[in-house]
């Protein structure tokens, strides 16, 4: 009898998907939300490593874990936003049910508008009269939908409503997918620096001396920009954006403080920020930038959150010895069925690479569809009836077991040796590991799940 | 075949890489092809290993069949004072413009006009002749911004011909939209077989077609190998006894088959990974059929399992030839 391989923990037995921190220091998701004076969580990272999901997970397990939550999300997907009930954008925060847990913890969630959070904006801070002139201007109807950096301004804008508001003790805050790091953080800056720049001063003065639009008060220097302007936008258009700066003027002043508070709130000890990644070589680069990012804004990081991370319940098993194991069976099926025919459907280089029936293969020329797997399901019974009767099917399956066992092993030893990397470069940033599920996360139930794993 | 492929599909589903590869495609075919960035973040020069790209077109790859493929970052800036020399001549106004912080608000204030440029930049390679009245590229494809802002970001020409109805920048968006509305264009979306990205695929489509876009390919990305067919699943998961399984394991010579011994024991967490494995298989499967739905050219690109570098680029675009793409 082989010697027993020493397990690896008996944690990692029984999750069967967990594994050993290497160095660094584990990140405690439940001391962090059950701490009342943790105010604001706000999850970034970089495009599709799980933000959205992060954010609704901390913010049900907080909520059955006692706390009053609101969840800021962004962009969810369908079904989850479905699952929760906030499907209908109507920009305010809904109380989600079937959350459990015995404290007397509530879990709300919205999914932000950016529109309509623009449109609040200008309703409230400006009287109705020139609201409606603003709204109904076509510059401000283009610029609205998709100011660059709109989502962050947006989102910024609604995190300080929701805290001025006062009603829940946490906040989980969802980013957008954005097209560089912190476009979050530098969006209030942005906003700033354009504000206090002498074009919106150019743009507005002739709507405010001349009242509409008139130009003749402008001086020689002035008016030679004023008249490229015009050139370049077409006179009409020059006086939509004029009209519309002018009429904004009142509200640029509010909406830059604001922009500026909630970006102090951020960095206020009630905020963590938790980086989310996959355990890949390009989003942890990302996530070392954002560490980075943080660090030079001031921001308080909490740790580094690794998504989707896959691991193996039999990890004691090395892949070189599971394909060894698989080519043995193979091998000896060979010698038993006496005639070692080629092309075999269980030969090595037909489970590797996959078979005809395969839609996955790469190299078909597949102009208008891929072919149906149509006479793959006709053999499916046959395979089975024939192989019953032989160990063959049996040896077959568990070399196939074996060599998925090996994918898994090359799988959990590249996102190790990228974790690795990271630790090395950051050491000092605490790091929780979140199992990949099979399937996508689209309900509470699945949302539990990743909570369970956030927290370890 | 049209000349300006344009690449989107969800945030990092593969769109630069897609695009790459199918500029290298392209170029294998013998094409002179020109590669375009968009969103400033230097993704190409990053796929190619090379040095950060300045705003200007370069030759960045030679493919196998002599074809060259140049590459130009886009920079939105940049592409608006070329605009101002090249068609209004105002070289020094220009200049005044951006001390004012008038191209601050053009190109990041204001994202409309950034893609009005980001657009017509590309456009204008697209149409651009030698002397010898030869297009200067038979191909231009482009990195373009998300699925969730593709429509928005190519029809923006449409939306500034109707804020300006006249002058300059009017004529100038139509011209672009004209040749974005035409065959010459087609917008290809990178997906993953994960439901996600193949429902940002579907509202894709249905947006560029109510836009009257011209829908290219549907390409999926990251597709993993199949490790184990549908038959051994149903097999393994359901008819096989876990002792015959643990038998065969002892067989191999991984110890013990009897209850408590390593063989044994490796028998439950082996399952595990197969009815995971089983239930990828079957969502994978399930997407496959909604994408198929879809009647659009429908490709794949496997998954490279060691990451992606410049070998692994031609893979993917050796794979895209194969698939007749380019
Ligand atoms: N641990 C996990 N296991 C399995 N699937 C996951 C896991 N985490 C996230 N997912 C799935 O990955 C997909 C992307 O997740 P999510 O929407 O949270 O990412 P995101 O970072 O918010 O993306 P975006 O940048 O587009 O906003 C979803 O389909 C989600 O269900
Ligand atoms: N076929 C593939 N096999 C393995 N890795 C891949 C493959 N295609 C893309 N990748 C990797 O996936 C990541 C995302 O790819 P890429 O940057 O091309 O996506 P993108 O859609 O352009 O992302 P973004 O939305 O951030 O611009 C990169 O790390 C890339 O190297
Ligand atoms: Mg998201
Ligand atoms: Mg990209």
């Amino acid at each position: 009898m082989t010697p027993e391989p020493a397990r690896t923990s008996d944690s990692a037995a029984a999750s069967g998907t967990a594994r050993p921190l290497a160095p660094g220091r584990a990140l405690d998701v439940d001391a962090l939300i059950d701490d009342p004076r943790t105010r604001i969580v706000v999850c970034c990272g970089s495009g599709g490593v799980g933000k959205t999901t992060t954010a609704a997970a901390i913010g049900l397990r907080a909520a059955e874990r006692g706390r009053k939550v609101v969840v800021l999300t962004i962009d969810p997907a369908r079904r989850l936003a479905q699952s929760m009930g906030i499907d209908r954008l109507d920009n305010v925060p809904r109380r989600v049910k079937d959350v459990e847990g015995e404290g007397d913890g509530e879990l709300h969630a919205m999914m932000l508008d950016m529109k309509r959070t623009f449109d609040e904006i200008v309703e409230a801070h400006a009287d109705k009269e020139r609201a409606a002139a603003i709204l109904a201007n076509p510059f401000y109807q283009s610029l609205s939908a998709g100011f660059a950096g709109t989502q962050e301004y947006m989102a910024m804008e609604k995190l300080g409503q929701l805290r001025s508001r006062d009603e829940w003790d946490l906040i989980v805050v969802d980013t957008p997918p954005s097209r560089s790091a912190l476009d979050f953080l530098d969006a209030p800056k942005r906003l700033g620096s354009f504000l206090d720049g002498k074009l919106i001063r150019l743009l507005m003065a002739p709507a405010k001396v001349g009242g509409r639009a008139g130009m003749k008060f402008l001086n020689v220097g002035m008016s030679m920009m004023t008249g490229a302007l015009g050139k370049l936008l077409g006179g009409p258009l020059l006086r939509d954006v004029q009209t519309f700066v002018a009429a904004m003027d009142t509200m640029f002043g509010g909406f830059r403080t604001r922009a500026d508070a909630t970006y102090r709130l951020l960095q206020a000890p009630g905020t963590a920020f938790l980086v989310v990644a996959s355990p890949e070589r390009d989003a942890l680069r990302e996530a070392a930038y954002f560490v980075e990012r943080l660090a030079a804004d001031d921001m308080p990081l909490a740790g580094l959150v690794l998504n989707r991370v896959h691991g193996s319940g039999a990890a004691h098993l090395s892949a070189e010895r599971a394909l060894a194991a698989a080519e043995n069976l193979e091998e000896s099926r060979i010698v038993d069925q006496g005639d070692g025919k080629v092309g075999d459907r269980n030969s090595p280089d037909n489970l590797l690479s996959p078979e005809t029936s395969q839609p996955s293969e790469a190299s078909q020329p597949s102009e208008t569809s891929v072919p149906s797997e149509a006479p793959h399901e006709t053999t499916t019974s046959d395979v089975a009836e024939t192989t019953d009767t032989t160990d063959t099917s049996v040896e077959q399956l568990t070399a196939g077991l074996l060599r998925l066992h090996a994918e898994r092993m090359r799988l959990l030893a590249r996102e190790q040796r990228t974790r690795d990397r990271f630790t090395a470069l950051h050491p000092e940033v605490a790091v929780a590991e979140v199992a990949a599920l099979p399937g996508d996360v689209h309900d509470l139930a699945g949302l539990r799940a990743i909570g369970d794993r956030l927290a370890g | 075949m049209s000349r300006l492929q344009v690449v989107s599909g969800k945030g990092g589903t593969g769109k630069t890489t897609v695009a790459a590869a199918l500029a290298l495609a392209l170029a294998t075919e013998g094409k002179r092809t020109l590669l375009v960035e968009v969103e400033g973040r230097q993704g190409i020069a990053q796929l190619f290993e090379t040095e950060t790209l300045p705003y200007e077109e370069r030759k960045i790859a030679v493919a196998p069949g002599g074809g060259e493929v140049y590459a130009l970052a886009i920079d939105p800036e940049l592409a608006l004072l070329d605009y101002l020399q090249m068609f209004y001549k105002l070289g020094g106004a220009g200049r005044a413009l951006k001390k004012l912080g008038a191209i601050d608000f053009a190109t990041t204030i204001a994202p409309g006009l950034r893609d009005v440029l980001l657009t017509g930049k590309a456009c204008e390679a697209v149409r651009r002749k030698d002397k010898s009245g030869r297009y200067a590229y038979d191909c231009v494809v482009m990195d373009a911004p998300p699925t969730g802002r593709i429509t928005r970001f190519l029809n923006v020409n449409d939306e500034v011909a109707g804020l300006a109805k006249i002058g300059p920048i009017h004529n100038q968006a139509q011209a672009v939209m004209r040749v974005l509305k035409s065959p010459e264009t087609a917008v290809h979306l990178v997906t993953l077989l994960e439901e996600m990205p193949v429902q940002e695929t579907a509202d894709g489509i249905a947006e560029l077609r109510s836009a009257r876009l011209p829908v290219g390919r549907v390409i999926v990305n990251m597709v993993r190998p199949a490790l184990l067919d549908e038959a051994e699943l149903e097999l393994g998961l359901e008819r096989t006894p876990r002792t015959a399984i643990a038998r065969s394991l002892s067989a191999a010579g991984l110890g013990g088959a009897r209850r408590g011994g390593s063989a044994e024991r490796l028998v439950d967490p082996l399952l595990e990974q197969a009815a995971e494995y089983a239930e990828r298989f079957a969502l994978e499967r399930g997407q496959r059929d909604v994408l198929r739905e879809f009647g659009r050219p429908l490709h794949e690109l496997p998954l490279l399992a060691g990451g992606m570098d410049l070998a692994g680029l031609y893979e993917l675009a050796t794979a895209l030839r194969k698939q007749g793409i380019a």
